[in-house]
């Protein structure tokens, strides 16, 4: 049924962008990359299942691995910030599809088709993906509150001055790390065995740059915002052909207007609405 | 030796000059040490050094009995070191209250996977308010920075080293940009904090309060030491009021190599 398939690629997709959204609007870390952690996830559940692995292991495997690279990645993006970092991580956004492409156990340009069906059926599927998305919505909720959200929104502000308040910055940053790639990597896991096919593509620059629009559409850090904007995009090119056709087009429109109209994304306009309503309310 | 921070020949290079000139100094357990000198004389590098902000290529910080000039600043930081930074950096997200109960949380932000695993701030925000109260700003606890004067920040921005409890406070131009009555109350406070315990180093322009307060001076001038003792025998140096005051126009190049 549509809507069964609606649902499951909103979830998985809120997962995903909650991800990013844990490195950049928490964290305050940039990347262009973020694409690659959701196709390590994809590809090293695919690999595990289609070679006769169950599916269930494959989520926290999917996990692992990706929670892995990220490390590595945060640990080599220390050194750098701001625009460096950018640049940085888009460069191994290209590292991991170039990589791909050229590896036979990957499947190169092929990709690997034939991912097993994890058999609980469609509805099933549907709830496990909306369950683990409403977990992840939970917990970055609950993170953003915690003494470590306190910490990560010093980093994102200030980094030397969280450094002179003693927080040890670099550890930090690479929880942020660690933490929102494993969960673009069960994100990239429910993708595959939910399409049952990957393929190098779907892990490129322009993913990395649509799922880096979703949290800024949201509001960065904005843990509704990107739920709700994530929700939105990740299905309107399903429900409309035009946008399909048309994603980029309109994904660049999307991005301008926020930046120049409301940086603060949808999280500040609804703020703003709010605030109006409420204001009326009490004049009237 | 019962210097709680001693500082022995450190030497900074910003490309061919030199900042600070094996510059050392001791600043004894229970101290209030004011850190005098004109502009660009080497106090903001010396602290920075302290702090870890500038790596010195030559000489050794020690803060009670630990080597810390190698390590980085946060290690210092939970080490003993208070910092209140010249130009104010309040977090601009956060109000005047969540600044200082985030420094004063620092037993929670020293782990990444603690701090996930405690959201109460119940505790941090009562001693938020209770220092902000202290450096007499209470009225401003819950305004966000963009909000606040320059004088308020400076106190945030007190307030928020004291949160982490330090063995030593460096204070560098607190009383910059308050007006004489803030200034002296400001000055009070440390004061107060000194007499509980406190260790101070105070860098200040405002030579009256420094005068006031402090019991042991040391004065730099172009990255060099030219002072250190008794603030009033310190003022009394010939060298000191050269450099530090300002000699007559005429000739003040010689008269400083001549006291050299």
């Amino acid at each position: 049924m549509y809507e069964i398939s609606l649902l499951t690629v909103m979830s998985f997709s809120v997962i995903f962008a909650l991800s990013l959204n844990l490195i950049t609007g928490f964290c305050g870390q940039i990347s262009l990359g973020h694409a690659a952690f959701y196709g390590i996830g994809a590809y090293s559940a695919a690999l595990f299942t289609t070679d006769g692995g169950s599916f269930w292991l494959a989520l926290p495997l999917a996990m692992a691995v990706a929670g892995f690279f990220g490390f590595i990645v945060g640990f080599a993006s220390l050194r750098v910030r701001h625009d460096f970092l950018a640049i940085t991580t888009m460069g191994v956004g290209f590292l991991f599809t170039g990589f791909v492409r050229q590896q036979d156990f990957l499947g190169g340009e092929e990709g690997i088709a034939g991912i097993p069906d994890p058999g609980i059926g469609q509805i099933p599927y549907m709830l496990l993906c909306a369950a683990l998305a409403t977990a992840v919505i939970a917990f970055s909720l609950y993170l953003k509150r915690s003494w470590m959200g306190h910490a990560f929104d010093a980093i994102a502000t200030d980094e030397d001055t969280a450094r002179t308040l003693g927080i040890d910055v670099a550890r930090y940053k690479l929880t942020a790390f660690v933490f929102g790639t494993a969960l673009a990597g069960l994100a990239g896991a429910l993708f595959a065995h939910y399409v049952k096919f990957v393929e190098v593509e779907s892990f490129d620059f322009i993913e990395s740059i649509s799922v880096l629009a979703m949290v800024i559409v949201g509001g960065i850090g904005s843990v509704w915002g990107v739920v709700v904007a994530a929700a939105f995009l990740s299905v309107l090119p399903l429900l409309l052909q035009v946008f399909a056709d048309f994603k980029l087009l309109i994904y660049g429109v999307l991005l301008f207007t926020v930046m120049y109209f409301a940086p603060g994304g949808i999280d500040s306009l609804m703020r703003m609405l709010w605030r109006r309503i409420s204001g009326r309310r009490t004049a009237g | 030796m019962d210097a709680l921070l001693s500082i022995t020949g450190v030497s900074v290079r910003f490309g061919g000059v030199n900042a600070l000139a094996d510059v050392g100094f001791d600043v004894p357990q229970g101290a209030l040490l004011g850190l005098i000198g004109p502009n660009g004389a080497g106090k903001t590098t010396m602290m920075r050094a302290v702090t870890g902000m500038v790596r010195p290529q030559a000489g050794s910080i020690v803060l009670d009995g630990v080597e810390i000039s190698r390590l980085p600043t946060h290690r210092r930081v939970r080490l003993g070191l208070g910092l209140s930074q010249q130009i104010v950096r309040p977090f601009a997200g956060m109000t005047a209250a969540e600044n200082v109960a985030l420094a004063a949380g620092y037993a929670k932000t020293a782990d990444p996977l603690r701090a996930l695993a405690t959201a109460s701030r119940d505790a941090e925000r009562e001693r938020a308010r209770t220092l902000l109260d202290l450096v007499g700003i209470a009225d401003a606890a819950d305004a966000l920075p963009a909000e606040l004067p320059l004088g308020y920040l400076k106190r945030v921005e007190v307030a928020r080293a004291l949160a982490l409890d330090p063995k030593v406070l460096l204070l560098d131009e607190p009383l910059a940009g308050l007006n004489t009555g803030e200034a002296a109350r400001l000055a009070d406070t440390v004061v107060d904090l000194n007499r509980q315990g406190t260790t101070v180093v105070l860098i200040e322009h405002n030579l009256s309060e420094v005068m006031r307060v402090c019991r042991h001076l040391v004065v730099l001038d172009n990255g060099r030491k030219i002072g250190d003792g008794d603030p009033a025998e310190v003022m009394a140096d010939p060298a000191v009021r050269d450099a530090y005051l300002g000699a007559p126009k005429e000739g003040s190049g010689e008269a400083r190599h001549a006291a050299a």
